[in-house]
């Protein structure tokens, strides 16, 4: 791995490290339990510079990597996978976008506080009946008084509840199934936007996830993402690249997690003399998790730098969230069986793991979606 | 071989479907929210003969099998789970009583449990012996004509809600022989210094109870004591034969709840044009799901049709109970799968079950234990 990380980087991972142990770790539990999040983290966050790693010093960035931002999601998820979602969704599909496509009035009307903290943002893409067939969503904005008329249903997004702006995908121009989407960005404020409702969910509920409304939402044009109507689903699959190798930092943090909390356990039965200590099946499944931690740091890493090289390709990224989501989940699976009955109980750590890491199998496009990507790049 | 069920098992079968399908539904997202459990439902089943049926007519049961026995508990637990265990291990126990139980106790004990009117438990588990249950270190010393209990169990299921319970002590330290170092005894748990302290935030079955319950100079007569002095872990080996059957039915019947809601939801939910069952890979997963659930049927079915027969195979019992529990586990988590986001969200059934499926590898022997026990069956001397 090392070949990948310079010293900055280095230096980076102590320093978010201690931010974390001191400001995050005293709050995981309580969010967890009552399902919030909390949201004075974000100024905090934003004040050290750890919230959207790639932004330019110009726009008040870091100026950082791909790399960086990996070391910046796979520390915070070390500390709280639930927590972590809501900077990840913030520092990568809410503010990608802006920051690659967006105008410099954009920046600095949303980039500039988002980087801050002082605007949490949030992205809505999956609609009730269009999640891995993206192209299928029925949000419509129409050219509408100067501006446009944004009118649709979008569920399960990240940060909804919470967040100041959301940069919400919806058809132009119907006739074009894909290439007739665009992206925009709605203010909370906006009258016909509302959170619909909070959603219960198997983990990460220190993150807060909702089902957002836009009923007859007009905002002017200035607030779409690009000069031109289409082309914003090529700005999805852009984002959706890059958050897919963020996700491979969030299962090393998670698996990692699940490791020491593995290996913690078993030290202490070895010690107190029970079976679970000596048994070779267990010693066997430590040894897995360890290979397969090595192997999701690789790919996740290399990846990283393929994306800092400009060389990365869909392939690439789909490969690092197949492998790292699905490995992570199988870790999960013995992490929890070793611990006997009392990973059953919630006030273990390894129940909540295991819970957090189901989840990655799901979004930024599900396993089988991931399986597709790769097929289609190998050009049969 | 001939794998026809009677007339009366397929009677069995349709009656606890149709309580099961009428009583649960409605209840089981509330009971899995707030952890509790509305024992009318348990008294209505009781009603219907459901608890106990394996326990014999002369002490108010119906005297069939334990293969009966488990049909019931699959298709309790093919509709919900966290309510199947909270009823049917009300009677969690039972079979200690009615094979090394005494008269007195059978009739003391038993017939209440048919009726609806108590509830037992059995304690075994300790914090520091779990698998090996030769670790446990809960005594009962006798003094004169009773004996004196010290000691705490953990992840007792029915803890804080039983009338009684069945505990698992070391009764013969000094046998040099640790397999005979242990009896089960009968603690009622109004006796002076029991307590037991329900454990919140399972991650499933969160309608049973289960608890942490503690002894502290707890005195029963020695009439309380189950068969032979020494004898309980083989006692309990037996026992562990029996009850590791429901838990395959337990698993069995998961299994299938998942995969009835995997396939209802590919049917109806379309992505790219079609529904999503329609894609190959979900066929193929729906296959090897429902293979899964049949071979793991099979194997419980021929284990617990040769303990009816009185052929009790330990090695085919534990092959079950270890297939059974993986393949439950499996079958949950690719229906949530194939539910995509949906699956990952409270209001969804499939969640539900993908949290319940995770205890069937653990308790009465988990996956690890059960293959040791198969393994020694062919590679004895290791
Ligand atoms: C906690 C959480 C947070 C999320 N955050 C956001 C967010 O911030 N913003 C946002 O826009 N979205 C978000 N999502 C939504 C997520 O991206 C979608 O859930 C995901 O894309 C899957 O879509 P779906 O849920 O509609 O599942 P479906 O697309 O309905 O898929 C159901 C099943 O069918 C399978 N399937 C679908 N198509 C095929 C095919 N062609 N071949 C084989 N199998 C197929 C899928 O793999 C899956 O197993 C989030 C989801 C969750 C659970
Ligand atoms: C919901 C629930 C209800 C329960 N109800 C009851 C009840 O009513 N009464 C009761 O007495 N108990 C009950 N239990 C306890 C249950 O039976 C134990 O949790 C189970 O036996 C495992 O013991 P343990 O938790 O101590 O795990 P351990 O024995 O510590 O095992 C931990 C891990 O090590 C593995 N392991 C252990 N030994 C070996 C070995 N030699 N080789 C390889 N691997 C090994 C195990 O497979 C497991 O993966 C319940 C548990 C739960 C979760």
């Amino acid at each position: 791995m090392e070949i990948y990380f310079k010293e900055e980087h280095e230096i980076f991972r102590k320093t978010i490290q201690s931010f974390i142990e001191k400001e995050i770790l005293p709050l995981v539990d309580e969010a967890e339990e009552k399902e919030k999040f909390p949201v004075e983290l974000f100024p905090k966050m934003g004040s050290q510079g750890f919230l959207c790693i790639r932004v330019p010093k110009t726009y008040g960035g870091r100026d950082g990597d791909k790399i960086m931002e990996c070391i910046a999601i796979e520390e915070l998820t070390k500390g709280s996978s639930g927590i972590t979602s809501a900077f990840t969704t913030h520092g990568g599909l809410a503010t990608d976008p802006i920051l690659r496509f967006g105008s410099e009035d954009q920046k600095q009307r949303y980039l500039v506080p988002a980087v801050k903290g002082e605007k949490i943002g949030a992205f809505g893409l999956t609609e009730p009946d269009a999640g891995s067939d993206a192209a299928s969503l029925r949000a419509t904005a129409e050219k509408r008084l100067g501006g446009y008329l944004i009118n649709g249903t979008k569920t399960f997004i990240t940060n909804g509840p919470i967040c100041h702006y959301v940069i919400v995908a919806a058809y132009t121009d119907v006739t074009k199934k894909g290439s007739g989407i665009n992206l925009f960005i709605v203010d909370r404020e906006n009258p016909g936007f509302s959170v619909v409702k909070k959603l219960t969910k198997l983990g990460h509920r220190s993150t807060e996830t909702g089902e957002l409304s836009f009923d007859d939402c007009w905002v002017p044009k200035e607030q779409m993402i690009g000069d031109q109507e289409g082309g914003g689903f090529n700005q999805i699959e852009y984002t959706l690249r890059s958050g897919r190798i963020s996700t491979g930092a969030r299962c090393i943090g998670l698996a990692r997690s699940i490791l020491e909390e593995s290996m913690y356990y078993v030290r202490n039965a070895k010690k107190q003399g029970r079976m679970v200590g000596r048994s070779q099946s267990v010693r066997f499944s430590l040894a897995e998790m360890a290979m397969y931690l090595d192997v999701m740091k690789a790919i996740t890493y290399r990846c990283a730098w393929l994306y800092d090289c400009g060389k990365v390709t869909m392939k690439d990224a789909a490969i690092v969230k197949l492998f790292c989501t699905e490995t992570l989940c199988k870790m999960a699976y013995d992490g929890l069986r070793l611990q006997g009955g009392e990973a059953y109980l919630n006030s273990n750590l390894m129940q909540r793991l295991l819970r957090d890491s189901r989840l990655h199998r799901i979004p930024e496009g599900t396993s089988e979606i991931q399986h597709l990507l790769i097929f289609n790049e190998l050009g049969i | 071989m001939d794998f026809t069920l009677t007339k009366e098992q397929q009677d069995i079968i349709n009656a606890a479907k149709e309580f099961a399908r009428k009583e649960f539904p409605d209840r089981a997202q509330e009971f899995d929210r707030d952890e509790t459990f509305d024992f009318e439902i348990w008294k209505k089943a009781c009603n219907l003969g459901f608890v106990g049926l394996n326990i014999k007519e002369e002490y108010g049961g119906q005297g069939l099998g334990i293969f009966e026995h488990c049909l019931v508990t699959e298709e309790f637990w093919a509709v919900d789970a966290g309510i199947g265990t909270a009823i049917i291990s009300t009677a969690f126990g039972s079979e200690l009583l009615s094979l090394y139980g005494t008269e007195e106790h059978k009739r003391k004990y038993l017939p209440p449990l048919v009726s609806g009117k108590s509830i037992m438990g059995t304690a075994i588990t300790e914090p520091d012996a779990g698998s090996d249950v030769t670790q446990a270190v809960t005594t009962a010393v006798r003094d004169k004509d009773e004996y004196v209990i010290n000691g705490s169990k953990i992840f007792i299921t029915n803890g804080d809600k039983a009338d009684f319970l069945v505990v698992f002590c070391r009764t013969e330290p000094d046998n040099p022989n640790k397999y005979n170092r242990y009896s089960f005894i009968i603690v009622e748990t109004n006796r002076k210094g029991f307590e037991a302290n329900k454990l919140r935030g399972k991650l499933g079955i969160r309608a049973s109870d289960t608890a942490e319950v503690s002894f502290s100079d707890v005195r029963v007569p020695i009439s309380n004591l189950i068969g032979k002095e020494g004898e309980g872990f083989k006692e309990l080996m037996m026992f562990f034969d029996l009850t590791r059957l429901i838990v395959c039915a337990e698993a069995v019947g998961i299994a299938r709840a998942a995969l009835e809601e995997a396939i209802n939801y590919t049917k109806k939910r379309c992505q790219f044009g079609q529904p999503i069952a329609s894609f190959q890979v979900t066929q193929f997963k729906i296959a090897e799901m429902a293979t899964l659930i049949q071979a793991a049927k099979n194997l419980y079915y021929e284990a617990a049709w040769k303990v009816d027969h009185g052929m009790v195979d330990p090695k085919l019992i534990a092959m079950a109970k270890w297939f059974s529990g993986e393949a439950a586990v499996r079958c949950a988590d690719e229906a949530l799968q194939m539910h995509g986001g949906y699956g990952y969200l409270d209001e969804y059934k499939v969640q539900r079950i993908y949290r319940d499926a995770k205890v069937v590898e653990i308790y009465e022997g988990t996956k690890e234990v059960e293959k040791i026990i198969v393994a020694r069956a062919y590679l004895p001397k290791y």
